[in-house]
């Protein structure tokens, strides 16, 4: 009930957000129903958290062995709990942005948000697959209406990229479709489908394809900071703080538990890649001038991090993906928040053009700060419990090879990360005013609100993040027992 | 049998509808009413009750599969003719014959669709392009119009003839035009059998429009009235894919490792040549053009696969196709300038118009919950599942991710570009059509279950 529920609600709502005419009602409609939907996912985890809650299944296509089966397992329900956080979030911290056209926006967006549910409940792959273009398509149409100047070219981009990845997994999808036992889409049966370890060789990299364009790791990264910087910003949060995650949890459900043994053989080579992909992004991002950029590259750093931790296969780098996953994702809608506010008072995100800001916005200032140092990882904020784990389980790794390597090349990010972020707070909050950023305003109620409720969670995750670290273990010993089971000995 | 009968007859019905009635509406009603009479008894004839009891001596062969794609077929042109009927009056003013020559079309199909010899097959052929050849040139003042039918007459006779004499050696080494008693076996392929083979695959190759045999295509397609195109792009080219496909499953199946090479070069090449040209085009009728070998690369693939998915994949693939073409030229008809531009800023304009048509093409191209998708799904899980072809496979895969560029070309320049997009006189009734066609194509996509349970139930 549960699940079909965190699907219909943001469905529906979207397709009747079309057909209503004022601005003002079309933005409360929506934000009503984002709370009904983060309401029953908090239900999910509290009061209705039986297994016969967290579980549906009908029949769909019977000649085709799929069923509507979606369910909430521990990292079904991180994910489930951050996008049906983000999207309030996000509609209370753009209150005050107006958009031409407004109900297809907010139409589009809670459609966004449906197929991002239905990604992260499906447990029949066909039915993933149909979700996970369907997140896509409204993406598609909010990018390219709303977004910047370049915006047609960079979404173009960005759709032709996913699409291709999103095929070849369609290729993958069906190939294991037909060694099913059962001639199934089921999970169950994908994990009992008859492979040699050549197929699982190709076809490991069908699907890791798809899901590295979509995180995105290096080399298939292009499209992203384009992407985010032309998007409105209430895409590119919805882009990178909750559907960059749909990569990450797509190698923990689909990739890694199903092709065990090509996950092993192929772990350090993904792993390679995502080091070169974090370094990289960490330099670009240090160079970059405009804001939207620069989070835009510290993504990929952070993403290529988790990504990675996910390869060298181990219960604490796993514990720390599963955890980090909830964490970048509140983190960088801070961010952005941050980067909406500066820009719709300025009409800028160069960071040359800013300073200062910190006197006249003390209000902003200090919430940009928790949660920039957040995202650096200092301690007593939720990304360092994570960021610990996943470096302990790199380091610990007793698969890896190169896991020192990779643990190495990811501190040297950390400190990147470092390095860019402050520079950043220094350049834009602190110093001397100029006659641009004299004239900011604090920020107003809504605003705090949001900022503070994400700071909020930033500090009890950080303070204390056992509730999370249980809810998402079961997971993590079916992924690991599911991969030692065929380890090529 | 019903349907054959019935379609002939009604063309003549529908000529002489033209001395009798010069009403348009009249006569679009005859037609209509024809229509409805031939899925009636086509339907009829599924569940087995044949109005027709005629001795065909075993030269045509009636099973669940031909007939629900005459269902499908009819079906189309049913919604063709409601959407774009009023569109052909506009073309010259001789409307009743080109609704004769339609069920004379429509006859062919029906043959080609129940073929059992290889006369038959060519009859049927015949008898659906000939009509087509004069539907071409109807706009007798245009001379991009008499240009197309000439080159596509030339250029189908000369594809007759490859037929003939594919059929004639065929006939020479085997001794029979029967579909059974030629059904080879996996060691008899002699020189002059392979010869024929090779003749037959040329020619139907041509009919379907497939590389290298699509030059005509492009040019045929802009030439024709655009309410032909839209005709001869969709109902037709399936039922030549549907004779396509029986031809080769039923006579020659068992060969298929000796041929399955050539089919598959073929199919590749329809599909990057299809769609590697249609992302060049300014106008988007061409571009349909274009997309229209392209997505006859695909219906290849069930050439390729030769299983049951395939056969099912191509029911499914011709009716997600052929509404989705529709409805895209229904829309295109209905504007003033072809090209890309000439499509900007149609959605606040028309915003009915632009999201139907959105809708098409995110099916066109393949997107979930459009029944294109469930058409590319059946048709790469048939290649999957022969085994042998995962090359091409991927090569169609990329290919899909290409026809991407330049369906949402149109979507773009209807949603996001500026512009003033002119187009004729809509009338509500259109509009609701479309948005009945759009709902089919996204009921398929999500239920496509519905359509295949009738494959099952018949067969």
């Amino acid at each position: 009930m549960i699940p079909v529920l965190l699907i219909v609600v943001p469905l529906l709502s979207g397709l009747a957000a079309f057909f209503i005419k004022q601005e003002k009602g079309v933005k409360t409609w929506a934000l009503l129903s984002t709370v009904i939907t983060l309401a029953v996912s908090l239900l999910g985890l509290t009061l209705l958290n039986k297994a016969a809650n967290l579980h549906t299944e009908v029949e769909w296509l019977p000649l085709l062995g799929s069923k509507f089966s979606v369910g909430l397992d521990g990292m079904g329900q991180i994910l489930c709990l951050l996008t049906a956080v983000a999207f309030p979030m996000i509609f209370i911290a753009t209150w005050n942005s107006s958009y031409k056209n407004a109900r297809s926006f907010y139409a589009f967006m809670l459609l966004s948000q449906a197929g991002l549910m239905g990604v992260f409940l499906a447990f029949d792959a066909l039915l993933f697959y149909f979700f996970w273009e369907l997140a896509l398509i409204p993406a598609y149409f909010l990018c390219s209406q709303w977004g910047g100047e370049k915006r047609i070219a960079v979404t173009f981009k960005f759709f032709i990229y996913t699409f291709v990845g999103s095929l070849l997994m369609l290729v993958g999808i069906i190939y294991l479709y037909l060694h099913t036992p059962d001639q199934s889409f089921a999970i169950e049966s994908f994990y009992k489908a008859v492979l040699t370890s050549k197929e699982q060789g190709w076809l490991f990299w069908l699907f890791f394809i798809a899901f590295a364009i979509k995180m995105p790791v290096f080399p298939f990264h292009t499209w992203q900071p384009d992407t985010y910087e032309q998007s409105p910003t209430a895409t590119t949060m919805v882009l990178s703080g909750v559907m960059v995650k749909m990569g990450l949890f797509g190698v923990m459900r689909w990739l890694a538990p199903v092709l065990p043994m090509a996950t092993w053989l192929n772990g350090d080579t993904v792993g390679l890649l995502c080091v070169i992909g974090m370094i990289y992004a960490s330099l670009i991002a240090m160079q970059q001038d405009d804001l939207k950029r620069l989070i835009a590259y510290s993504s990929i750093a952070h993403v290529g991090l988790m990504c990675m931790a996910i390869f060298v296969t181990s219960d604490q780098a796993l514990q720390g993906v599963m955890i980090q996953m909830f964490n970048h994702g509140i983190n960088i809608i801070g961010m952005w928040i941050v980067v909406e506010l500066i820009e719709r008072q300025l009409h800028t995100r160069k960071i040359s053009e800013l300073g200062g800001l910190a006197q006249k916005a003390p209000g902003l200032a200090i919430m940009l700060v928790v949660v920039a140092l957040a995202n650096v990882a200092l301690p007593l904020t939720n990304a360092f419990i994570g960021e610990f784990l996943l470096f302990s389980g790199v380091f610990n790794s007793t698969v890896s090879k190169m896991s020192y390597v990779f643990a190495a090349a990811g501190g040297i990010t950390i400190i990147l990360s470092a390095v860019y972020t402050l520079n950043m707070i220094q350049r834009v909050f602190f110093g001397n005013t100029n006659t641009l950023t004299a004239g900011i305003q604090d920020i107003k109620f809504n605003e705090r609100f949001v900022l503070g409720v994400l700071v909020i969670v930033i500090l009890v995750i950080g303070v204390y993040p056992r509730p999370f670290l249980e809810l998402t273990q079961g997971t993590v010993d079916t992924i690991l027992s599911r991969m030692v089971i065929k380890h090529p000995s | 049998m019903n349907a054959i009968v019935i379609s002939a007859i009604w063309g003549v019905v529908m000529m002489f509808s033209g001395i009798f009635s010069k009403n348009n509406a009249v006569i679009r009603g005859t037609a209509l009413t024809g229509l409805a009479l031939l899925i009636v008894v086509n339907i009829l004839d599924m569940n087995g009750t044949v109005l027709f009891k005629v001795n065909v001596h075993g030269m045509l062969y009636f099973d669940g599969f031909g007939l629900l794609f005459n269902t499908i077929a009819f079906g189309s042109t049913f919604l063709y003719t409601l959407l774009s009927g009023r569109d052909m009056e506009k073309v010259g003013h001789n409307l009743s014959d080109y609704f004769a020559l339609i069920f004379f079309i429509l006859c062919g199909i029906s043959i080609a669709s129940s073929f059992n010899t290889l006369l038959m097959l060519f009859l049927g052929i015949e008898i659906m392009s000939i009509p087509l050849y004069i539907l071409t040139g109807t706009d007798k003042r245009n001379l991009k119009s008499n240009e197309a039918a000439l080159k596509y007459f030339l250029m189908g006779s000369f594809s007759t003839g490859l037929m003939l004499m594919g059929i004639a050696l065929i006939y020479g080494a085997k001794g029979s035009f029967s579909m059974e008693e030629i059904r080879l076996g996996a060691s008899t392929l002699t020189p002059m059998l392979s010869a024929g083979l090779l003749l037959l695959l040329f020619s139907m190759s041509f009919k379907v429009s497939a590389a290298p045999f699509h030059f005509w295509t492009p040019d045929v397609y802009d030439g024709a009235p655009t309410v032909f195109t839209s005709f001869m792009a969709t109902i037709v080219k399936a039922a030549a894919f549907i004779a396509f496909l029986r031809l080769f499953d039923d006579s020659f199946g068992e060969l298929q490792p000796q041929w399955q090479l050539i089919v598959a070069i073929v199919t590749a090449a329809t599909l990057v040549i299809g769609n590697i040209t249609a992302v060049f085009q300014q106008s988007v009728k061409r571009m349909l053009a274009y997309s229209s070998i392209a997505q006859a690369g695909f219906m290849m693939f069930a050439l390729v696969a030769l299983n049951e998915m395939a056969r099912q994949g191509l029911i499914f693939y011709a009716a997600a196709y052929s509404v989705a073409t529709i409805g895209v030229f229904a829309v295109l008809i209905k504007m003033k300038d072809y090209t890309f531009e000439g499509f900007n800023g149609l959605a606040k304009r028309q915003p009915v118009l632009a999201a139907t048509n959105a809708i098409f093409l995110l099916s066109l191209a393949g997107i979930p919950a459009t029944a294109g998708f469930m058409a590319k799904f059946y048709m790469l899980a048939a290649a999957v599942n022969n085994g042998h072809v995962m090359w091409l496979v991927i090569v169609g895969v990329l290919c899909a991710a290409i026809s991407v560029y330049y369906y949402f070309r149109v979507i773009q320049a209807m949603y996001f570009k500026d512009g003033d997009a002119q187009e004729m006189e809509v009338s509500p009734v259109f509009k609701g059509l479309l948005v009945v066609m759009a709902a089919i194509v996204v009921l398929l996509g999500i239920f496509p279950q519905w359509l295949l349970d009738k494959l099952y139930y018949f067969l």
